[in-house]
């Protein structure tokens, strides 16, 4: 019958409503069961890597291990690491000192490895290669000019340099090294990272800033000049780990000190690249140590680019699903506070401004600022949930804001008409306002849905996966390739969300509002 | 007349910001009767119905509606013994003539078939054909809207009816056959009704009492014929004259 077919619409609210909620439920207990050792890393090759070698480590002395690609910089692994989240990552000395202990001199191993302890926090020795900055040069250009050292560079006034806008700016960088090394009036430019190294290959510039593991170093055939007078500080790689980590696991993490060294790092990190596989990568560390065989030998085997066992569709898959679980729950959550904060809301007055208002800030924070913010929380951390909760706090303010002004915008004729019938308030709310405002609060709904699904990218920032992991990493090589096979599900999962709610507008707002 | 009048304003007053204020006024609104409040734009016509449905209280005076004082905590109770129809009709969008109709009937959980029945009455009363019934609001004409909008007032036999300017918006054909189907309409069902309209043609055509309102006083009640001979005051006389029929002319 006709006239049954409102009751349905209202229904259907409902049941979109609280039907979620116990899913959600069992998804979050889902996220708690037990752990094996956590490995996290920083977003950026060299990074993976090692991740990937202390994992492989681990499994090796039967020690279940996961590694959390990617969660971010240093504050978020760092408080991850406190905070339990993760157990151990790799870090460097120089960044320890500067970033983590805040100190402005540089200090020994055992004045560090002491300064951690007192925080619950053991650090391996170093794992034998020292990533710092360094210039470099092109070995062809160099060669002739006789360039071995940064002091060399004093001879040669007329060199271009192109440096990074960080290394530039940086306190330890640029301006106290040209006092340091008394380099006169050089020719310097601001150039990024990534395009520098064409520019030196064209010769648009000679000298380049560098980290000294850097994959191009191979690749270009750089010599990275010496630092005679020891002006970079000194950045060996180690691992931090909590001191509350079993102990087998932190024996296995302490026998691959001295093991790496920087040109086994280097081509590491040139073959992570190459072939935009970190395990793979990995595994070369491990076929090539100590072992029965050569290392040439399964250097050329690697090459069939068989991915780790997880070809390219599996990989879609589990990205794919993970991201609408983000974009997903974070949209429930949204949903459920949102439109009862609209409500009240639209009811004016001072909890209606504070309501709009709260939303309205939190949608101008920086998502990656929110992000840092939450992981610092005792329930947050480095997990799924933050993410979550950071998506859903970004969703909030569409929901509310269309909420409030699609009841707003009843005729007042409407509204009191409702009221003198004499149907009793949830009744009016249910029946005659919220469906008259529903195409407004779906409208939300839809611009939060498709907010979300961008922004659900960022998840893989703290390790919440999503179609952010090959974007990041991809970002991170520098591969289009990889980038977008994250970017173009993400863009086509937008499309299809919009698609749905346009669908779901039909099925939604009623009939006699669509005319 | 002997029976109690079935509403009683006694004494109201309202002030507030933004809406035309009302100064002591008394009112009686008396069973089977039309009353017709009329006066210019904001002299507090449409403050008065709406203090009666309980759309605002009172800063002071009583309202009595069947000899009991008006109560907040009741007045949904007291909603469902009126019947109200605005300007533009009121009817929800979202819902077809049909629900619109029958929504308090549903909302209070009257029997079915009763509802039925009513409707099909409902839509002889007011001359709105049935085949139209499952028609939303968009769907029909100004006219078809208000004839919607009476039934919906109608359908729980209400005691009272207010309708605030109910033809305001309607052009003079559509206007003059439904003024003729309310004439009809209120004698056949013996209406209480209080009806606002700044018409004066209107108010003599269907009031049995005219009130004319202006600066939220009650200027002179009585009839047409009363007014126009024994005007209370100056005003009144404009009033009237301001609203010659094309026969004077």
């Amino acid at each position: 019958m006709r006239i049954r077919k409102a009751g349905r619409q209202e229904r259907a609210f409902r049941f979109l409503l609280f039907s979620c909620v116990p899913a959600f439920l069992i998804f979050l207990s889902g996220s708690l069961s037990a752990e094996p050792v956590v490995i996290g890393s920083k977003k950026f090759t060299e990074s993976y890597v090692l991740g990937e070698i202390a994992k492989r480590t681990l499994n090796d002395a039967n020690i279940p291990a996961e590694h959390r690609q990617g969660m971010g910089g240093t504050i978020i692994l760092w408080q991850a690491l406190q905070g339990g989240q993760i157990d151990a990552y790799p870090e460097y000395t120089g960044t320890i000192v500067q970033e983590i202990l805040k100190s402005t001199d540089a200090m020994a191993g055992a004045v560090i490895a002491e300064a951690l302890g007192k925080r619950g926090i053991g650090m391996t020795k170093p794992l034998g290669f020292n990533n710092t900055y360094a210039l470099v040069m092109l070995r062809r250009r160099a060669d002739p000019l006789g360039i071995r050292t940064i002091s060399d560079l004093r001879k040669h006034p007329d060199l271009k340099f192109g440096l990074t806008h960080e290394f530039l700016d940086r306190q330890d960088g640029w301006s106290p090294l040209v006092v340091a090394y008394g380099l006169s009036s050089p020719n310097v430019a601001g150039i990024d990272h990534a395009l520098g190294y064409d520019a030196l290959r064209t010769g648009q510039i000679d000298v380049k800033d560098a980290y000294s593991t850097d994959a191009k170093i191979a690749q270009y055939d750089l010599v990275v000049l010496a630092d005679d007078q020891k002006f970079f500080p000194r950045y060996d790689a180690v691992f931090l780990y909590r001191l509350s980590m079993n102990e087998k696991a932190i024996a296995a993490l302490r026998g691959l000190e001295g093991k790496i060294s920087e040109g086994t790092m280097t081509r590491l990190n040139a073959e992570a690249e190459r072939t935009k596989d970190y395990s793979q990568a990995a595994s070369l560390f491990f076929d090539s140590s100590p072992g029965p065989d050569g290392n040439s030998t399964r250097l050329t085997s690697r090459v069939s680019r068989s991915r780790g066992g997880e070809n390219l569709g599996h990989k879609l898959v589990r990205w794919t699903t993970r991201h609408l679980e983000l974009a997903g729950f974070s949209l429930l959550l949204s949903i459920l506070a949102g439109v009862p904060l609209g409500i009240w809301a639209s009811r004016g007055g001072g909890i209606g401004h504070l309501i709009l208002g709260f939303a309205g800030v939190v949608q101008t924070i920086p998502s990656l600022a929110l992000l840092a913010l939450l992981v610092p929380l005792p329930f947050f951390g480095i997990s799924v949930r933050t993410a979550i909760v950071a998506l859903f706090l970004y969703g909030l303010l569409p929901i509310v804001r269309n909420t409030a002004t699609g009841l707003q915008d009843i005729p007042r004729g409407l509204r009191e008409s409702a009221i003198a019938l004499g149907l009793n308030p949830a009744a009016r709310l249910w029946q005659i306002y919220l469906p008259i405002a529903s195409r407004s609060i779906l409208a939300g709904i839809k611009t939060s849905a498709v907010i979300n699904i961008g922004t659900a990218t960022l998840a893989a920032l703290i390790g919440a996966g999503g179609l952010g992991e090959p974007i990041l990493s991809g970002l991170n090589l520098n591969d289009h390739a990889t980038i977008l096979q994250g970017a173009i599900p993400a863009a086509i999962l937008a499309l299809l969300v919009q698609w749905f709610f346009d669908l779901l507008d039909r099925v939604l707002i009623p009939k006699g509002l669509r005319l | 007349m002997t029976a109690d009048p079935l509403v009683q304003l006694i004494g109201i007053s309202k002030t507030f910001a933004g809406a035309a204020a009302v100064h002591e006024v008394d009112i009686s609104i008396e069973h089977g009767k039309t009353t017709v409040l009329i006066g210019p734009s904001g002299c507090g016509k449409s403050t008065l119905l709406r203090l009666i449905i309980g759309l605002l209280e009172p800063d002071s005076g009583e309202i009595r509606f069947d000899g009991a004082p008006l109560h907040t905590g009741e007045i949904d109770r007291i909603r469902h013994r009126i019947g109200y129809v605005i300007q533009e009709g009121g009817l929800f969008p979202h819902l077809t003539a049909r629900r619109n109709v029958l929504l308090m009937a549903r909302h209070l959980g009257r029997a079915e078939n009763e509802t039925v029945s009513r409707l099909s009455e409902l839509c002889a009363l007011a001359r709105f054909p049935e085949n139209l019934l499952d028609r939303y609001p968009l769907e029909l004409s100004g006219g078809q809207r208000q004839r919607v909008s009476l039934m919906r007032a109608l359908m729980l036999s209400p005691e009272l009816l207010l309708l605030d300017e109910p033809l305001g918006a309607l052009d003079p054909l559509v206007r003059a056959a439904l003024q003729k189907d309310l004439k009809e309409i209120f004698a056949r069902l013996n209406q209480t009704a209080l009806l606002i309209t700044h018409d004066l043609a209107e108010a003599a055509y269907l009031g049995n009492k005219i009130i004319l309102m202006n600066e939220g006083r009650i200027v002179q009640q009585g009839l047409l014929t009363e007014l126009r001979e024994k005007p209370a005051s100056e005003f009144v006389t404009t009033f009237i004259n301001a609203q010659r029929s094309l026969a004077v002319l």
